[in-house]
């Protein structure tokens, strides 16, 4: 079981930690909600939760729960730009449908 | 769908991103910022600018044009090629004052001045949302959904009118205002400052055509501008009509056309910012007549053109801190903003002038907007903790009705939350043991001008002559702006209290048109004010003449009687009337009239407390 950074990824969420001055590593977890029944969620962690796993990319600690986990096996997290806009983007190799945005899933 | 990183706790449901954008709307150029996976940045548009010259142009055709390609047809298009709208908003067409160099074709109209071009006659309000329109779609296109909100800078010294001008160009621009912030407290916000140690800092703000000096004073995580000061004539464009006069005389030219002359104060402009990086710069222009220039500008020629300019900087700067009550070396820290500070002769001038070196490890032309970007995203509750800055101000004064149907304001509008004032009052009536205390909203001088927020009585103030009792009246507006009033009879300690939402129900339309009223009745105001306080002190001196007569009326002659009681018809029927200069006559005239009455009294009542302590020692 794995999730993974691009290093270009990796290069910014490092930028983004140094600059906001503290956290420990990156919380990705998956929410039920959305049009297409799931959605992903991503937030700094100031802390660790004795119960996630640990994934460790280019540097940087990648923490999920074990349910998320179920959803997100092999996922890459990679950073986009498209257009003006530029953000993470998750190339999840579970998933079957997006919504039209893209911003929940079901698998 | 590109994520962001929020704040543990903070990330949203799908389509449900709290997506803010700090704007500063400026004289010269405008330009967005937000904060991103906690990252605060300028927004670009396509080609990579941060910075939107704020320049619209009507074509005919009804297109409109913003920005570059806008200012790029300024002298070919000069009519409907509007700059600088920010020195219009809110203004009518009277406050203008000279005119002589501004090529539009104003509209003579009612209220707030308009512009005819191209396309139609289009207000200042109108302009400056082509601007915002063009900013909110970057910031869309940039962050990919729409904006929940935004903050949008306006000068500290902007008075109501300008600030609901700025807010009406929002929110026709489709823009929800989360809040107006001042330029200079977003400077210090974009800096941190509001984090850090309290104490007094300056900011001075030298854009492309003003000149701003603000005195802030942090305290509690709160900024209170103690004082603003500036010229509105003053910027970026008298150097590079500096380095444009040096030319003209270097190359010795004279009654240039037009064109040359647009080409030529270019050319200064670049040559002058291209100082800031270089120890000199060539300035090579070709002229339409054949001519062409060809010389060095270096740093210390400029220096020394300009030093004039950058001088006339520090008057106000003198000044604002002379209001502020304040020296230079009480200022803790200097804050550098916009794009003409890149100067260096303006750096080391403020470096100098108040001893220390002025902060300028963020962009002089982007801290503002910077600023209105962390407060926008604290607003929209992406901010981990929730301690929101507490930036807000009142929007319309708070005070208490007093005798005879007027306001005293005790909190006037502007003063930023959370804040206490306390004020006292006494009583009106001998005996007097309860005071009604009704709570009241607005600018008007008259209560019934203004909203009543509440009405709460103190009573069990022990039984005093008139004007005995000290009452104290405490205002207190908490951050999220919840009132509330107290009344404390200072003696007694006796006390009552009430809570109110100021704000409640109150929508920004109806600020507005309040606050439009109290402008256009100010000069209706001041004289019903003024009849209102004769009226008052007529029935105050009525009532105490009255009870002296009652009591005391063996120490008149009968003639002295009738001529109290003459004085006093003659005060009630001026008090009747529209002119407050009739009571006051009114009220001289009896004072005079009881005058010998008095003194017989006062020695009368000295007798008396002679007599009086005769007894008591008597034991009787
Ligand atoms: N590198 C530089 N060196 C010197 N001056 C510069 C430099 N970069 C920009 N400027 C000047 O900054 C001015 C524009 O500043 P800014 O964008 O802060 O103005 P603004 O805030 O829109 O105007 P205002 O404060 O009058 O409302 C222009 O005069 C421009 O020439
Ligand atoms: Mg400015």
């Amino acid at each position: 079981m794995t999730i993974t950074l691009t290093e270009r990824a990796a290069v910014r969420v490092q930028n983004f930690m140094t600059n906001r001055g503290k956290g420990v590593g990156l919380r990705i977890s998956v929410k039920t909600s959305g049009c297409s029944g799931m959605a992903y969620s991503l937030e700094f962690a100031d802390e660790l939760d004795g119960d996630e796993m640990t994934f460790e990319s280019h540097g940087v600690k990648l923490l999920v729960d074990a349910k998320s986990l179920a959803y997100l096996d092999g996922t890459e997290l990679d950073y986009a730009k498209e257009g003006l806009n530029e953000g993470f983007k998750f190339n999840n190799p579970n998933v079957k449908a997006t919504c039209g945005c893209g911003e929940s899933f079901s698998v | 769908m590109l994520l962001q990183i929020a704040e543990p706790g903070r990330s949203t449901a799908p389509h449900q991103h709290r997506l803010a954008i700090g704007i500063d709307l400026g004289t010269t150029n405008s330009l967005a910022a937000t904060v991103r996976s906690g990252e605060t940045m300028v927004i670009n548009d396509e080609q990579g600018r941060s910075l939107l010259p704020s320049v619209v142009r009507y074509l005919p055709s009804g297109k409109v044009d913003v920005g570059h390609d806008a200012l790029a047809a300024r002298s070919a298009d000069p009519h409907n090629t509007i700059q600088s709208v920010k020195r219009f908003m809110g203004r009518a067409y009277d406050d203008l004052g000279d005119l002589a160099d501004i090529p539009y074709r104003f509209v003579c109209s009612e209220g707030m001045l308009q512009i005819k071009t191209a396309a139609d006659v289009r207000s200042p309000i109108e302009v400056s949302s082509e601007i915002l329109k063009q900013l909110r779609e970057r910031a869309e296109a940039s962050l990919g959904g729409e904006l929940t909100g935004a903050v949008i800078t306006v000068p500290a010294y902007f008075d109501d009118a300008q600030r609901q001008a700025t807010k009406d160009a929002a929110r026709l621009a489709g823009i929800n205002v989360l809040r107006l912030l001042a330029e200079p407290t977003a400077a210090a916000v974009a800096y941190g400052l509001d984090n850090g140690s309290e104490g007094v800092y300056v900011v001075y703000d030298l854009g492309g055509g003003t000149f701003d000096v603000s005195v802030l004073r942090l305290r509690q995580g709160v900024f209170e501008v103690l004082a603003t000061n500036g010229d509105s004539a003053l910027g970026g464009d008298d150097f590079d009509r500096a380095i444009y006069n040096w030319i003209l005389q270097q190359a010795g030219l004279s009654g240039l056309p037009t064109v040359d002359l647009g080409n030529l104060l270019a050319e200064a402009r670049r040559a002058k910012e291209a100082l800031t990086e270089l120890e000199q710069v060539s300035i090579c222009c070709n002229l339409s007549q054949g001519l062409a220039v060809a010389l060095t500008l270096t740093r210390a020629e400029f220096a020394a053109m300009t030093r004039e300019l950058v001088a006339r900087t520090l008057q106000p700067t003198r000044k604002a801190l002379r209001d502020a009550g304040l020296t230079r070396d009480a200022v803790q820290g200097v804050v550098l903003v916009g794009g003409s500070t890149r100067m260096l002769p303006v750096r080391s001038a403020v470096a100098d002038f108040f001893g220390k070196q002025p902060l300028t490890n963020l962009d002089p032309d982007k801290v503002v907007a910077l600023g209105a970007a962390i407060q926008a995203n604290a607003l929209v509750g992406n901010q981990q903790d929730d301690s929101l800055l507490l930036l807000d101000v009142i929007p319309l004064s708070l005070g208490i009705e007093t005798m005879g149907g007027l306001t005293e304001k005790i909190i006037p509008r502007n003063s930023t939350l959370p804040i206490a004032r306390g004020q006292d009052f006494t009583t009106f009536k001998d005996g007097q043991t309860a005071m009604s205390i009704h709570v009241v909203q607005g600018e008007r001088e008259l209560v019934f001008d203004c909203r009543s927020l509440a009405r709460f009585e103190l009573r069990g103030i022990p039984a005093m002559v008139a004007g005995a009792a000290r009452i104290r009246v405490t205002f207190q507006v908490d951050a999220d702006g919840l009132l509330s009033v107290s009344a404390r009879e200072m003696k007694t300690g006796v006390e009552a209290s009430v809570e109110v939402k100021p704000a409640y129900g109150l929508g920004d339309e109806q600020i507005s048109a309040m606050l439009q009223a109290s402008m256009h009745h100010a000069s209706d105001d001041m004289h019903r004010r003024a009849l209102v306080e004769q009226q008052v002190e007529g029935q105050r001196l009525i009532e105490a003449v009255s009870a002296a007569v009652q009591q005391d009326g063996y120490l008149l002659e009968l003639e002295e009687r009738q001529l109290i009681q003459q004085r006093i018809a003659q005060l009630v029927d001026a008090m009747q009337g529209q002119y407050s200069e009739a009571v006051r006559h009114a009220v001289e005239a009896l004072n005079g009239a009881t005058q010998a009455f008095a003194a017989k009294r006062m020695d009368a009542s000295i007798s008396q407390a002679f007599t009086g302590r005769t007894v008591e020692t008597l034991g009787v």
